[in-house]
């Protein structure tokens, strides 16, 4: 009878094994967040001293990329599993006129400075949304491999379109916003009315156009690893990718790479709660939240990767990188010598237009 | 092997466009690896073909020709990469000095039947390199990522330091990482909850449906049997939408209804995912060793007096316990690696080792996921070795020569 005997034991494992493992997992949340050198940097400002102080488990899940679908599928099925989601701004817009996040009052439910500024103050015009507690300020920019364009280093975005000074593949985001805003700044329109060309068919076609002189040299990323990667294998001459990327491709890792900062697209990037958490859950989420956006918290995020924080207060407590011990603010893409030229994302536009202009996009891109 | 036929030197004429022919297919690949594939197959078939030549018509030495050619594609392989390619050209140099020898002494014909037509040689040969062709193409995607993940810098390439076997381009900080990091540790242990429970639930039912869909006298069976082995052939992200919706109805009502806790049911949802992906395996593998099957086996045991149960376990499982064993390791291998039907079913508290190397890939190109590909395909080598030598083992046992 030893085959019946293994049968019963397998079977009293199957039944009992995750029941023992569940037992330690209670008074946990799952925050949702990019992965990578983000969540790390994520986890070492936030998350070890909030478990620390308050003894929550802390379950990482890297799936903001996909959060707004998994938000809307997860909130259809009544099955929210997520407590607190990291996404950009565009994102968390989405999501509160879907009514899938929650609202937060800042003054409220937020920390004040340490001098006593309310938070909504504090965060000024960065609140671009109900929903929306800021965290960071990123920058999409360019980087490019100093031992490729010999003494000729760029200083304007446009030497993305010069293919005969910068022979080589260079690597875009495959989307539309920023490859249409650069196209049309390159082929001679001017910064502030960019958006009111955009906003036209004729202008649409201009920045298509304008791309469609480099479409063979460009070689299309979809996940913000893949131009760092391209870098460093030197199959691209330059790219375009997240500056806190760059940041640890130059300075972590001592590739041959260096910034082209002209024309650096800003955005934000922040935490929402989802709606239709139990209350127990909603609490939990809202604690955290005041924790973790409040000014040292903020400002200790920029000792792990070089994203600018949201708060005004927190700027001058920026202070040096935690393993290599070099001075972050240099590295900030708010720093004035690297904000000589920026282009501030334009939300509004971008949510109205976003869907025609994308459709043309990838349309365009499967010519 | 004694020599089957004769051989005797064979002409130039043929000879040399062979050597070329060589060349120029290794030319190939370092002409491509160099920028222009054309130009590096006419130098390789006029380099290869002039060795050939100077060897058989000025040196006529063949132990000398063997360590002029060594050492000098050595060389050749040494200046244009390091120590690495040094030792590539070594050998590139010794299979070309053996392939000319070969060719022009016409040893290639000693180990085959005298009666042979040359195009049935040529066929032998030719045979022979395909299959070794098609090896390579299996093997070397796996191959490659070995080495890069002893890689000292944390993207997915072959920096200069490791091209020449420097040890400053080597380090153990990737599977260092996957042992220390927290994230890596707990997807680890989620696949190895999941997948072993998900492989006992496959095996039980998948063989039960096996049996009994090999009885004659059940209605409907090849429309039973198509609908149980729909997970396999449906797209899997169709079965995962479906399965997202219909696990968190059935998760809600166990949280809400029984109670159960939040991560435990969690698991069971994932668990009965996999196993549902599992099944058709069992079946197919299950249900191909019972056609081999004797009925009167059964027979005879319910003749002595066995019942049904025992009948199962005492004399039908041990006869079909390869098709179930095989069965089982196809449906852990299915859960082991599952990626698309985990990211829809699962929460995070579940996240399995697939997972983590999905998002790993897709944000952070990191060496750490060749590491642990790297570990995870020495446990595969190993568990199939093991299965292979207690199976051969088993065999023995009973006096049966092994297959």
């Amino acid at each position: 009878m030893k085959l019946t005997k293994l049968t019963a034991l397998a079977a009293t494992t199957a039944l009992c094994a995750p029941m023992a493992f569940a037992e330690d997992m209670a008074n946990e949340m799952t925050i949702v967040s990019w992965g990578g050198a983000y969540s790390k940097s994520q986890l070492k400002a936030y998350h070890e001293p909030y478990s620390a102080n308050t003894g929550v488990t802390i379950l990482n899940d890297d799936s903001s990329a996909e959060a707004v679908a998994k938000l809307r599928a997860m909130n259809e099925a009544g099955n929210v599993t997520w407590d607190v989601v990291d996404v950009v701004a565009a994102d968390a817009m989405r999501l509160c006129d879907e009514g899938l996040a929650l609202e937060i009052d800042a003054d409220t439910q937020l920390a004040a400075a340490p001098d006593g500024t309310s938070a909504s103050e504090d965060f000024g015009e960065l609140l671009v949304s109900e929903c929306f507690i800021p965290q960071i300020v990123y920058s999409t920019t360019f980087g490019y491999r100093t031992d490729m364009v010999g003494d000729n280093a760029p200083t304007s975005v446009c030497a993305i379109f010069d293919t005969e000074a910068y022979p080589g593949k260079r690597s875009l985001e495959k989307r539309s916003i920023n490859n249409m805003e650069w196209a049309l700044i390159c082929d001679g329109v001017a910064k502030e009315d960019v958006y009111d060309v955009l906003e036209t068919s004729e202008g649409q076609d201009r920045a298509l156009a304008k791309l469609d002189t480099i479409k063979d040299d460009v070689i299309w990323w979809s996940a913000g690893a893949d131009t760092p990667q391209l870098l460093a294998d030197g199959e691209v001459v330059m790219g375009s990718t997240y500056n806190g990327r760059l940041f640890s491709v130059i300075e972590e890792q001592k590739q041959p790479v260096a910034m082209l900062w002209d024309a650096q697209v800003f955005d934000l990037d922040g935490w929402i709660i989802p709606a239709g958490l139990s209350p127990e859950r909603q609490a939990r989420a809202l604690d955290y939240i005041m924790f973790a956006t409040d000014t040292q918290r903020l400002a200790d995020q920029a000792k792990y990767i070089s994203y600018g924080p949201a708060r005004a207060s927190s700027a001058p407590l920026v202070g040096q990188h935690a393993e290599l011990g070099i001075d972050m603010a240099p590295h900030m893409p708010t720093d004035p010598n690297n904000a000589q030229n920026t282009f501030l994302f334009n939300y509004e536009f971008w949510a109205d237009y976003r869907d025609d202009i994308e459709t043309k996009f990838q349309a365009w891109l499967a010519k | 092997m004694a020599a089957l036929t004769p051989i005797s030197r064979k002409p130039m004429s043929m000879v040399l466009p062979v050597t070329a022919a060589a060349g120029g297919f290794f030319g190939l690949f370092l002409g491509t690896a160099n920028g222009s594939g054309l130009l590096g197959v006419v130098l390789g078939a006029a380099i290869i073909t002039g060795l050939a030549a100077f060897y058989i018509f000025v040196l006529k030495n063949e132990a000398l020709a063997k360590w002029i050619t060594i050492a000098s594609m050595a060389v050749v392989g040494f200046l244009l990469g390091g120590i690495a390619l040094m030792i590539v050209g070594a050998l590139a140099g010794w299979f070309y000095h053996w392939f000319i020898y070969w060719l022009y002494e016409g040893r290639y014909r000693a180990r085959l039947l005298p009666y042979l037509t040359p195009k049935q040689v040529l066929w032998h040969y030719g045979f022979r390199v395909i299959c070794g062709a098609i090896f390579v193409f299996l093997i070397t995607p796996i191959l490659v990522v070995m080495p890069l993940s002893f890689n000292a810098q944390d993207f997915f390439t072959f920096t200069p330091e490791m091209l020449r076997l420097d040890p400053a381009g080597y380090s153990l900080k990737h599977y260092q990482d996957f042992f220390n990091n927290n994230e890596w540790q707990r997807s680890f242990k989620n696949s190895l909850i999941i997948a072993p429970i998900a492989t006992v639930i496959s095996v039980s039912l998948g063989t039960l449906a096996a049996i009994g869909l090999s009885q004659s006298h059940v209605p409907f069976r090849r429309a039973i049997m198509a609908v149980l082995i729909s997970p396999m052939i449906v797209p899997l992200i169709i079965s995962a939408t479906g399965m997202f919706f219909f696990y968190s109805d059935i998760g809600n009502w166990l949280e809400g209804s029984l109670g159960l806790p939040k991560s435990f049911v969690g698991y069971v949802k994932v668990v009965l995912a996999h196993a549902v992906l599992g099944i058709p395996f069992v079946i197919i593998t299950v249900t191909a060793t019972l056609v081999g099957f004797d009925n009167s086996l059964t027979r005879a045991a319910a003749n002595m007096g066995a019942g049904p149960v025992t009948t199962f376990f005492r004399v039908q499982m041990p006869l079909i316990l390869p098709g179930v064993i095989s069965g089982g390791l196809f449906a852990f291998i299915t859960s082991f690696d599952e990626v698309v039907v985990v990211l829809f079913v699962g929460s995070a508290g579940q996240k399995t080792l697939p997972w983590q190397m999905f998002t790993g890939l897709r944000e952070q190109i990191s060496p750490t996921i060749l590491a642990v590909a790297t570990i995870l395909v020495a446990i595969s080598i190993m568990l199939l070795a093991t299965v292979e030598m207690l199976r051969r083992r088993s065999e023995r046992l009973r006096g049966m020569s092994p297959t």
